[in-house]
């Protein structure tokens, strides 16, 4: 196996003097792989996937991102988020830019291309998830399906070797959902490493090569989609599948 | 049991809305019984006091600049107080013989000033017309150059002496601002500490307090023979003291930025100056176009305290040309009433192109 893009080691994280919300989290996520990290609220998966581009930091333990090892260097929490695209529940779209202002701002400052490149690459993004004709309309614009598929086309114009979604469909009407599963799953047939914070048992199983489940920030059971859904192997894990699977 | 096809009923445009001058009457006027008690009690009021106005400010007014003509039995409002006056209320007590001098400058400032709010202005070349024209503006009051005689700028005063304090008071303060609504909410604690003590102190101490310090005290601490013109001290003063409220303003808009804006830049790689630049502050300026524009008339009409440290802008000024002269001085009145006109004209200017700005900023959040 070659190296892992992402490995936790004995990662702990308090928020406060007594809240620990990580506990010795161990982790190893291969190239390409793609894993849904599931569980009931507060168990700490949206506080896992932000410590990965230092949203959070960590206070024990060992986080390596694409052999950069997070701490307080900021040169090194950079380069790592030149790497890592994430998409929000909220979908944190700049509502005084357009679409495609939204989507060049970041490779014009920071990866130093030129606005028409940009504007290029952004079109190509915005064609992938299939958008291009609101380009110049202003996020508040569209509907939340809509302004998602542009925050996850924004995530992917820094062409990133990794995408965190948290959360990406928790916010959405049931009818668009879908239109933001399926790109999504267009985007992790691509090959691109994935973590998704999700509570889309649908997608984790046509998608996933492995299901995390957290409870009270620890990792209780690590699995394939099809043992975690058939023979979960903690009596927690078996809890929470009947309880969001139930009905 | 047959499945119903679902019809879509066709878009029809909505009814025209009831038009008529009854309808508006009835709605806006006399909708319900609050309404129209308002709407009577006003009207009275109306009809009690305006036909007097009227009489004392037009019919029964003396437009000639002729003090005894204004002082006869029955005479009411007398204008001829600004048409005997009105050189030295707008200008103070600048040299008589070289008047030409401020009128052109102040006529150049508010051309600039007239510029700077129209879109298709703003362009680098913009800043190097407020150069100039700054430029301009000293040379032609101070003068010592070009065949120009020396007027000291305690010789200054009027409606130039009020646009330069609030112009360069705004301009400069508002940059301060940024930097100070900034530093309040920095992470490093020395930044912050010396933040927040500037604007509690500024906040603590009446503008007045400021000015006096300015002029009288500041000269005190300056080591023998330095003289700093009092018009700096003062411009120094008024910009000091008004950036401190202005940064309170940007940092209410500051603080009502989503963390999630922060975070979404921040994944993006943006460093914290263009995180600022690009995502906080077009947002949350645009939020507190209302607030600023509040301190900017403020700052304006505050100019008028500069009055006590003896420089005389346009209320100043007003009360030299009268308080000296026993004929006119009767008819203050008149003269208050033509100054305000002129302060009204600029903060109304104002306020009408705040909601301009508001429209522009806004575009976004449109439907």
């Amino acid at each position: 196996m070659s190296e892992p893009i992402i490995t936790f080691e004995q990662v702990n994280k308090w928020y406060g003097p007594s809240f620990h919300v990580l506990r010795d989290i161990d982790l190893t996520v291969a190239r390409g792989e793609r894993i849904v990290i599931c569980g009931p609220s507060g168990s700490g998966k949206s506080t896992l996937i932000r410590c990965i581009n230092r949203l959070e930091e960590h206070q024990q333990g060992r986080l390596i991102v694409d052999g950069d090892e997070l701490g307080d260097d900021l040169k090194t929490i950079h380069a790592v988020r030149q790497k890592v695209g994430m998409v929000f529940q909220q979908f944190n779209l700049f509502p005084h830019l357009t679409v495609l202002e939204n989507l060049t701002l970041a490779p014009v400052q920071v990866g130093r291309l030129s606005q028409q490149e940009a504007v290029e690459r952004a079109m190509q993004q915005l064609e992938r998830v299939r958008i291009a004709e609101q380009a110049h309309k202003y996020p508040l614009q569209l509907s939340g399906g809509q302004q998602q598929r542009v925050a996850i086309a924004r995530a992917l114009c820094l062409t990133p070797k990794i995408m965190l979604f948290d959360e990406p469909t928790s916010a959405l009407d049931p009818e668009m959902i879908k239109e933001v599963l399926d790109v999504m799953t267009e985007l992790a047939n691509q090959g691109i490493t994935m973590l998704c914070v999700t509570h889309e048992m649908g997608f984790a199983r046509a998608v996933a090569d492995r299901v995390v489940f957290m409870d009270q920030g620890q990792i209780v059971e690590e699995n394939t989609p099809h043992e975690f859904f058939s023979h979960p192997q903690s009596e927690r894990s078996r809890d929470f599948l009947s309880k969001i699977l139930g009905h | 049991m047959k499945t119903k096809t679902f019809q879509l009923i066709p878009a029809r445009p909505a009814p025209p809305p009831p038009g008529g001058l009854l309808h508006w009457l009835r709605t806006h006027l006399f909708g319900n019984p609050l309404s129209a008690l308002t709407t009577l009690v006003l009207l009275a009021l109306l009809l009690s006091t305006l036909p007097g106005l009227i009489d004392w400010a037009v019919l029964r007014a003396q437009w000639r600049p002729d003090a005894e003509a204004c002082r006869a039995e029955g005479m009411g409002a007398c204008w001829g107080v600004v048409a005997e006056k009105y050189r030295l209320i707008i200008l103070g007590r600048y040299p008589f013989d070289e008047q030409w001098r401020p009128v052109v400058a102040t006529t150049l400032m508010l051309a600039l000033l007239v510029a700077s709010c129209l879109r298709r202005c703003w362009r680098p070349w913009l800043a190097a017309l407020w150069l100039l024209v700054l430029a301009v503006f000293f040379t032609l009051m101070y003068g010592n150059v070009a065949g120009l005689s020396r007027v000291e700028t305690d010789r200054w005063g009027g409606l130039p002496l009020t646009l330069l304090l609030s112009t360069l008071s705004i301009a400069m303060a508002f940059p301060l601002a940024l930097g100070v609504a900034l530093g309040r909410r920095s992470e490093l604690p020395a930044i912050r500490a010396v933040c927040t003590v500037y604007v509690e102190l500024v906040r603590g101490v009446p503008l007045v307090t400021v000015l006096f310090m300015a002029s009288f005290m500041f000269p005190l601490f300056m080591p023998q023979g330095l003289t700093i013109d009092v018009l700096l001290r003062v411009l120094a003063g008024i910009t000091l003291f008004a950036a401190a409220y202005m940064a309170e303003v940007i940092r209410g808009g500051l603080q009502a930025i989503p963390r999630g804006q922060l975070e979404a830049a921040a994944t993006l790689g943006l460093g914290y100056w263009q995180t600022q630049r690009r995502v906080v502050l077009p947002q949350a300026l645009a939020m507190v176009v209302p607030g600023l524009m509040n301190n900017f008339i403020a700052i304006f009409k505050d100019t008028s305290l500069v009055t006590i440290v003896s420089l005389y802008e346009l209320t100043g000024a007003l009360g030299l040309a009268l308080n000296s002269d026993a004929d006119w001085r009767a008819f203050k009145l008149e003269g208050y009433l033509f100054i305000t006109l002129i302060y009204f004209g600029f903060c109304f200017a104002m306020s009408r192109y705040s909601l301009w700005v508001e429209q522009q900023v806004n575009r976004g959040r449109a439907r």
